[in-house]
This record gives structure tokens, C-alpha cells and sequence, in this order.
């Protein structure tokens, strides 16, 4: 049973996550192991392992990111534990400009930090506008670039969340 | 994770950090990235008419696995010629550094580089 199979939800990208949250409190109940409490040692290892799975698939479902690596991965795609480098100059170069703008950004100076925020989510948000387009038209390879572009503005922004903590 | 002692000296002591002019015509430049962790690597190439790479600088941003291998391929590849230095492995960065399973992604990274700055030269000198 896939993860879309396992909420009873269509293999798709467009998901409803309230809805999604709905399934999985419902689902998590029927399978919790202590349901199962006085069930044979079978019943208990099988509730056991139905949980895990569907922790796993509310966790990649729920994340854009990850239901986009798995859904391409139903469709033969895998990007999982890839090693391949990404050789993209142009986009690239941005990325070393763009750590070099975090490297120098000054910690205190809020309206910086926010002016970075701003522009990091604009253009991950065009991104993702591109990741939709590109899985809705089946354009595997396309979608299987824009995941990895967009895992590079990820960590940029866990470098940005980190130096907003300091 | 502990890193060996090799990648904690390049580590610290990073060797041929920095960038070339970029108008320097025997300067060649090849940049990768690792999606898996979001490292960047450029890594730039001075080559001379014979063909010989005789300077190389880099920057990277990413853990200390990722400097430590682009810093050991700029020593490595500083007086080798552009075949030489196309026959470079990543295996071999990942055992000069002792490079944990995890971390061959980085010797990749680094192996790609010197291709990629390869390529750029290729495409300069085919005109």
C-alpha cells in the first residue's frame, strides 16, 4: 500500500492538509498498538508496524518537499540518497551569492534579516509555483531539478533561522 | 561525528581559498552543488598554454568534509596537466581523508568540480 493508498487520498501533488491531519487522527486511533494490548504478539508487532508506516506517510504527505520526492518516486523517479551534483552555473552563482549575502549579514541588524527572509521565501515561493506546474504536466525531469533547486534554498533557509536565533 | 585528523587540518587551515580575476583568460571555473546537504563548490582552474594547471583556488560553503576535499583537489591538482587531473577520483579524496560513508557525497562534489572546471576550459579553447 503506497502512502496516497493509506489515506484513501488520489495519487496527486495537490493535497489538503487539514483534511490529510483529519485521516491520519482517524487512522492513528483504529491503529494504535494499545488497541491491540490484548491482541496475540502478531496483532501487537502488526500494530506496531502500521504506525510507523503512517507516521512516515503523514510526514512525507505533509511536507511539500517530500510529497514531491514521493510522488516522483511512484512514477520511477528517485531522488532519494541521490549522490549526482547539481551543474547549473546560473543557479549556482546565486546560491554562492546568496551565501555570501548570509555570511556578511549582521545578526542585529533586523531589517536586513527580514529584507533577506522576504527575498529567500519570493523566490522559493517561485519555485514551488514551478514544482506544481512541472508534476501537474508530468514533467518528471523538470520537477526532479526544481526539488533539488529547491532543497539548496531549504538549508539557505535554516542558515537564515539560525542566525535570526543568535 | 568525529572527523579524521586530515580533514580537520584542511579544515582549519583551508589551502587556496579565494577567486582569480575573473577576466583572466587562462582562468577556468566550474561550479557544482550537492542537493543532498545544499553544499556549493567553485572551484577555479589557472591554466597555462602547455596545458598545465598551475594555480587553483576555491570556495565552498558547506560542512567540513566539503572544504576539507575541495582544499586537498586544489593541492592535488596544482602542477598536474588537464588529462592528469581529469583521471582524479573521488575515491581517492575519500580515502586520503578518511571520509565516512556519509560523506562521499562531498568527494563527489569535489570530483565534479575539477570536471565541470574541465568542461569550462574545453568550451573556451573549442573556439
Amino acid at each position: 500500500m503506497n502512502h496516497y493508498e493509506l489515506f484513501d487520498l488520489p495519487v496527486g501533488y495537490a493535497v489538503d492538509l487539514a483534511d490529510l491531519q483529519q485521516r491520519y487522527r482517524k487512522l492513528q486511533q483504529t491503529m494504535h498498538p494499545d488497541r491491540f494490548a490484548a491482541g496475540s504478539e502478531r496483532d501487537k508487532l502488526r500494530a506496531v508496524q502500521l504506525t510507523s508506516q503512517l507516521n512516515d506517510a503523514y510526514h512525507t504527505l505533509r511536507d511539500p518537499l517530500a510529497r514531491a520526492e514521493y510522488l516522483l518516486s511512484l512514477r520511477g523517479v528517485e531522488l532519494r540518497h541521490e549522490q549526482q551534483t547539481l551543474q547549473d552555473p546560473e543557479f549556482l552563482m546565486a546560491q554562492m551569492e546568496w551565501r555570501e549575502r548570509l555570511a556578511e549579514l549582521d545578526a542585529s541588524d533586523l531589517s536586513a534579516l527580514d529584507a533577506a527572509g522576504a527575498d529567500l521565501q519570493r523566490e522559493q515561493a517561485a519555485l514551488q509555483a514551478e514544482l506544481e506546474q512541472a508534476l501537474n504536466a508530468s514533467e518528471d525531469e523538470v520537477a526532479a531539478d526544481t526539488i533539488r533547486k529547491l532543497k539548496f534554498m531549504r538549508k539557505l533557509g535554516r542558515e537564515l533561522e539560525a542566525l535570526e536565533e543568535l | 561525528m568525529a572527523y579524521s585528523n586530515k580533514v580537520i587540518d584542511h579544515y582549519e587551515n583551508p589551502r587556496n581559498v579565494g577567486s582569480f580575476e575573473k577576466d583572466d583568460p587562462s582562468v577556468v571555473t566550474g561550479m557544482v552543488g550537492a542537493p543532498a546537504c545544499g553544499d556549493v563548490m567553485k572551484l577555479q582552474l589557472k591554466i597555462n598554454d602547455q596545458g598545465i594547471i598551475e594555480d587553483a583556488k576555491f570556495k565552498t560553503y558547506g560542512c567540513g568534509s566539503a572544504i576539507a576535499s575541495s582544499s586537498l583537489v586544489t593541492e592535488w591538482v596544482k602542477g598536474k596537466s588537464i588529462d592528469e587531473a581529469a583521471q582524479l577520483k573521488n575515491t581517492q579524496i575519500a580515502e586520503e581523508l578518511a571520509l565516512p560513508p556519509v560523506k562521499i557525497h562531498c568527494s563527489i562534489l569535489a570530483e565534479d568540480a575539477i570536471k565541470a572546471a574541465l568542461e569550462d576550459y574545453k568550451k573556451k579553447h573549442a573556439s
